[in-house]
């Protein structure tokens, strides 16, 4: 079984590895045992006519089994499978022995070391092949259908590209309107376009697209399944109106008597008990909040017996009173709604910290404020119709401090990195300003501005030599109130000297996290996040937009803090992958996967427990454990912790892994 | 007698500072501790504990706690309670220090070799984290003799209680404690935005004009919020913000005096210890005893 007829293809890499590693010398050595056929050496193995050595030695030599001594095997594994393959050999008796990265780079001033090395890592890969199986890919079917999780604007965009390629597209946003966090923003840098100008027509193509499916006020509840075949069940909440007869209108909210803080205008307005998100919301329907409404509160208090009905009492029901349609029913309309389909890509976006989280930067007082909120008091269909003024007295403001980075590049009050938009955003707000209220005096505490986009700098060029904005180079160290104004205390790094200036407002460009509750949703699509809530992608240069779980993908301000720009590209390119992914009748999968040798399994489902990606199982009859094959990634972390080496990863036996460790082990 | 305590006194309690070494001692008597002196201590290094040889820094405060080792097996109790800034920075710091780095730690216990290693279980405390976690704050209510009621003070920290992060006694940016002791004495706390302020330090020795600005500064708004009295535990803060309130008068007309005081004064002042005895008002360049005639 064992195979006889190896052969060896010894890289030169150029001089990374030729010029460390004796070649020859390795190609000799190796070329002495009596399983290899053939050991060779030649300058680039990954180039046309070094593919075509080994698909030739293949034919020549008849081998059974290939080593290819070059890189690491993340950049050419794949191209030398495929090369002895055109051969005629099964691409999983191809193994490659890194000699550049472990042998000829970190022993540059060895090289006698470094070939003795790259020798011993070569036999030590020949041990492991010589056990490798010949396999066949897995064939898994494909849902052609796509599920985009986030309606902000990379959310949208993926959508949209999606169902215009034919593909049935789910869309689930959590709040009641599509848009996110750009439908917030007053204007947009560098342009100054207006959002809702922009913005809105995209957010209308998504409800009008007969091929877009959107649930708006919904969330995902579970994630079942496995690339091209995801089972998810989605909790549309309660409205307590019924969408498909509510017109949009808005007289509800004319006469209700509750008044309550609007999450869309973060604090900075109040919106009634029923209420639509905004103006323009799409869908543009009317919701009642549970939690604020007289009637719904009433009946919850009665349902838990907390008061007893008096008779003939009118409880409120002024919205229903006149809601021409009949719409609003005060029933609890939650409903689970199960989709299949076969991708899914993740555009939660992001939130920016609280000013609370500042005490010492004056979070806690009205006027000071973070940099989502003033955007709402910039925007002209905002609720002081982008003429800031102070939420405390309603005042125009005279003087305006902006601080950047508040919690960014701060890993002590915040987080360790650059929030990345907000020295850009701080700009254009500041401008902003001092187009609206031109004898308003603005401030702006940088660190220093890093404006590292298409036509950013001029962006901040203009802002300072047109628009008059004071730029002061240095770090706020607090903020106080003093009087009727806030005290901002700072250094000028420029001149050296302590800076104090007395202002009406402060913003705060306050750090980005990843959404709130994205950790969950992280965890049911078992795709990885890190501390901050950023989703991690699988290489940060090379596959942004992947993650290690097949078929989801991640897009936009989720996978890290980014502008418009880039979220829209990343929402095209995800919907790309999907695509590329759904386009095909069948998927194939690599068969390197954990396998279980039903006689020598007990069942005990260690095994189970370690498995990241849920695809074992305990069959209860036979009391075995049970690959599915579908969703394994092959990391091995079952077989390292079964007791009995029943489960095992294939051509990864702990048989082939202790050979060549002994190989490598071996005194020198 | 009380619970024997240990309490590392440190040089300025022992000379211009005697206002804070008796209202400490007399007020933690009143609440049941008997602060016993720890026996041949020396120096907390003081300034140099932001020298760069920071083995040379250690050393100093290493045998003190060796000593709280021996003295605190005796006494059966590790706790080290030190009331000045400076020396519960240093010593807590150091502690932290040889806790972190053990080769560090080695080496002093060899250059030492008179003494017995210290093994590393000395409580270090700050006076007002002993009295917050330990005695409680509801038990210091019931001691409350003379409630405080209608003076206003601003707590002030400084830097060493809150700098750096390891040792801070409370939250760096906003910090509460020394206002939950003041209102637990009937006092009424004012919402104090400089409390964590740099004071000058020792540029008071060189830079006077410079560190009577800050205090400037610092009184100022301190008035302007309403404080009648600013509470400290730092020596040096105290003396900073008392004593360059000379210069800050000959250079701002506008400028009106306040008086400093120890925060251990005003807990000893609510425990009904009034004498000059304990309180030493005559150590005040600015002196509180008009400011607190009416709880006096
Ligand atoms: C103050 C400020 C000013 C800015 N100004 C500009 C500018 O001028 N120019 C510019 O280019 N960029 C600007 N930006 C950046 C811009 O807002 C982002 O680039 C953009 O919003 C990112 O889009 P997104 O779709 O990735 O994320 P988001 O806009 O955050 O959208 C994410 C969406 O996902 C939804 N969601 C979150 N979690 C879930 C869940 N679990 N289930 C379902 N739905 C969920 C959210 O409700 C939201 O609708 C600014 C940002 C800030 C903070
Ligand atoms: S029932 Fe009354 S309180 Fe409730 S949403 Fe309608 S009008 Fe508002
Ligand atoms: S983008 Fe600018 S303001 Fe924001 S964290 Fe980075 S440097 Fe600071």
């Amino acid at each position: 079984m064992a195979m006889k007829r190896i052969g060896v293809f010894i890289c030169h890499c150029g001089r990374n590895i030729a010029g460390t590693v004796d070649v020859k010398k390795v190609a000799e050595e190796i070329g002495k045992r009596e399983d290899v056929a053939l050991a060779t050496t030649y300058i680039f193995m990954c180039s046309e006519p070094g593919q075509k050595l080994i698909e030739e030695s293949v034919k020549k030599y008849n081998l059974d089994g290939v080593v290819v001594a070059n890189c690491s095997p993340t950049l050419h594994e794949k191209t030398m499978r495929n090369a002895a393959a055109r051969g005629g050999l099964n691409p999983y008796r191809v193994e490659i022995a890194n000699i550049r990265e472990w042998a000829a780079w970190p022993h540059e001033d060895n090289p006698e070391a470094a070939t003795r090395k790259a020798i011993r890592i070569i036999n030590a890969t020949i041990e492991k092949l010589k056990a490798n199986a010949s396999l066949e890919p897995i064939e898994v079917p494909v849902v052609r259908r796509a599920l985009v999780i986030g309606g902000g604007v990379a959310g949208i965009q993926a959508a949209l590209d999606l169902a215009d390629a034919g593909i049935e597209t789910i869309l689930v946003e959590r709040e009641p309107s599509i848009g996110g966090n750009m439908f917030r923003l007053s204007e947009t840098f560098p342009t100054l376009d207006c959002p809702q100008c922009i913005l809105t027509p995209k957010m209308n193509d998504v409800a009008q697209h007969p091929n877009i499916k959107l649930y708006t006020y919904s969330e995902v509840e579970s994630v079942e399944g496995f690339m091209g075949n995801f089972k998810v069940k989605i909790r549309k909440k309660a409205t307590y109106v019924d969408w498909d007869k509510c017109t949009g209108c808005g007289e509800c909210l004319r006469v209700c008597p509750i008044n309550v803080d609007s999450e869309f205008d973060l604090r900075m307005a109040k919106r009634k008990a029923i209420y639509i998100a905004n103006e323009q919301a799409v869908p543009l329907k009317a919701l009642i909040d549970e939690n604020t409404c007289i009637r719904l509160q009433f009946e919850k208090k009665v349902k838990e017996g907390k008061i007893k009905p008096k008779k003939n009492v009118k409880i409120c029901s002024k919205c229903a009173d006149v809601c021409e349609p009949n719409a609003i029913h005060f029933q609890n309309n939650e409903e689970i709604v199960e989709e299949e389909v076969g991708s899914i890509i993740v555009a939660t976006g992001f939130e920016v910290m609280p000013a609370e989280a500042f005490p010492e930067l004056g979070g806690k007082y009205p006027d000071v404020l973070n940099s989502l909120q003033f955007e709402r008091l910039l925007a002209p269909s905002g609720p002081t119709a982008g003429i800031p003024r102070r939420p405390s007295d309603g005042k125009v403001p005279e003087s305006i401090a902006f601080v950047h980075c508040v919690g960014s590049r701060d890993p002590q009050s915040g987080v360790p990195y650059c929030s990345r938009i907000c020295c850009m955003y701080t700009i254009k707000q500041a401008m902003l300003v001092k187009h609206a209220l031109p004898s308003t005096a603005v401030y702006d505490f940088y660190i220093d501005i890093r404006s590292n986009g298409k036509g950013y700098e001029e962006f901040y060029h203009r802002a300072k030599e047109e628009y008059g904005v004071n730029f002061i180079r240095g770090k706020v160290s607090k903020i106080y109130k003093v009087g009727d104004k806030y005290r901002v205390q700072g250094v000028d790094t420029l001149t050296g000297r302590i800076v104090e200036v007395d202002v009406d407002m402060v913003i705060l460009a306050t750090a980005a996290k990843g959404s709130e509750g994205v950790k969950d949703l992280a965890k049911k699509l078992r795709i990885p996040y890190d501390e901050w809530g950023w989703l991690k992608e699988t290489h940060l240069k090379l596959k942004p937009l992947e993650t290690p779980v097949g078929g989801v993908f991640i897009a936009g301000a989720a996978q890290f803090v980014k502008d418009i720009t880039d979220s829209v590209s990343q929402g095209s390119g995800a919907a790309a992958k999907a695509m590329a992914l759904l386009s095909k009748p069948q998927l194939e999968k690599e068969p390197l996967l954990a396998k279980v040798d039903p006689e020598i399994c007990a069942g005990c489902g260690r095994c189970k427990d370690q498995c990241a990606y849920g695809a074992i199982s305990i069959d209860p009859v036979r009391h075995v454990a049970v690959v599915n094959e579908a969703l394994c990634e092959g990391c091995g972390a079952c077989s390292a912790n079964c007791p009995t080496t029943a489960i095992q990863v294939v051509n990864f036996k702990k048989g082939q892994i202790i050979r060549a460790v002994d190989v490598l082990a071996e005194v020198f | 007698m009380g619970k024997k305590i240990m309490f590392y006194p440190g040089c300025t309690l022992k000379g211009v500072a005697k206002n804070l070494e008796d209202s400490t001692i007399e007020s933690a008597r009143i609440l049941g501790y008997d602060f016993v002196e720890l026996p041949n201590w020396t120096c907390c290094g003081a300034v140099y504990g932001l020298a760069q040889d920071s083995v040379k820094f250690t050393i100093a405060n290493v045998r003190n706690l060796i000593k709280a080792q021996q003295y605190g097996k005796e006494i059966g109790d590790n706790r080290l309670v030190a009331v000045c800034s400076m020396c519960y920075n240093n010593l807590r710091r150091a502690h932290i220090d040889v806790m972190k780095n053990r080769d560090k730690l080695h080496t002093l216990n060899i250059f030492m070799d008179e003494e017995p290693d210290y093994e590393g279980n000395i409580n270090v405390l700050h006076y007002l984290q002993f009295l917050k976690d330990d005695v409680g704050f509801d038990n210091i209510a019931k001691k409350v003799k003379t409630p405080l009621k209608g003076l206003k003070v601003a707590p002030y920290y400084g830097c060493l209680l809150l700098r750096p992060d390891e040792v801070a006694i409370d939250d760096r940016e906003d910090p509460h404690i020394m206002e939950n002791l003041l209102k637990t004495l009937g006092a009424e706390v004012v919402d104090y935005p400089l409390k964590n302020e740099c004071c000058g330090s020792y540029h008071t020795v060189d830079k006077r004009e410079y560190v009577a600005e800050r205090t400037y500064k610092l009184v100022s708004i301190a008035k302007e919020v309403g404080a009648d009295v600013i509470a400290t535990s730092c020596p040096l803060c105290f003396f900073n913000l008392d004593r360059r309130q000379e210069i800050a008068k000959q250079k701002h007309g506008d400028f009106e005096h306040m008086p400093i005081v120890y925060f251990t004064q005003l807990m000893a002042i609510a425990f009904g210890l009034k004498s000059e005895d304990v309180l030493h008002f005559d150590r005040h360049y600015i002196s509180p005893r008009e400011v607190l005639a009416p709880w006096l």
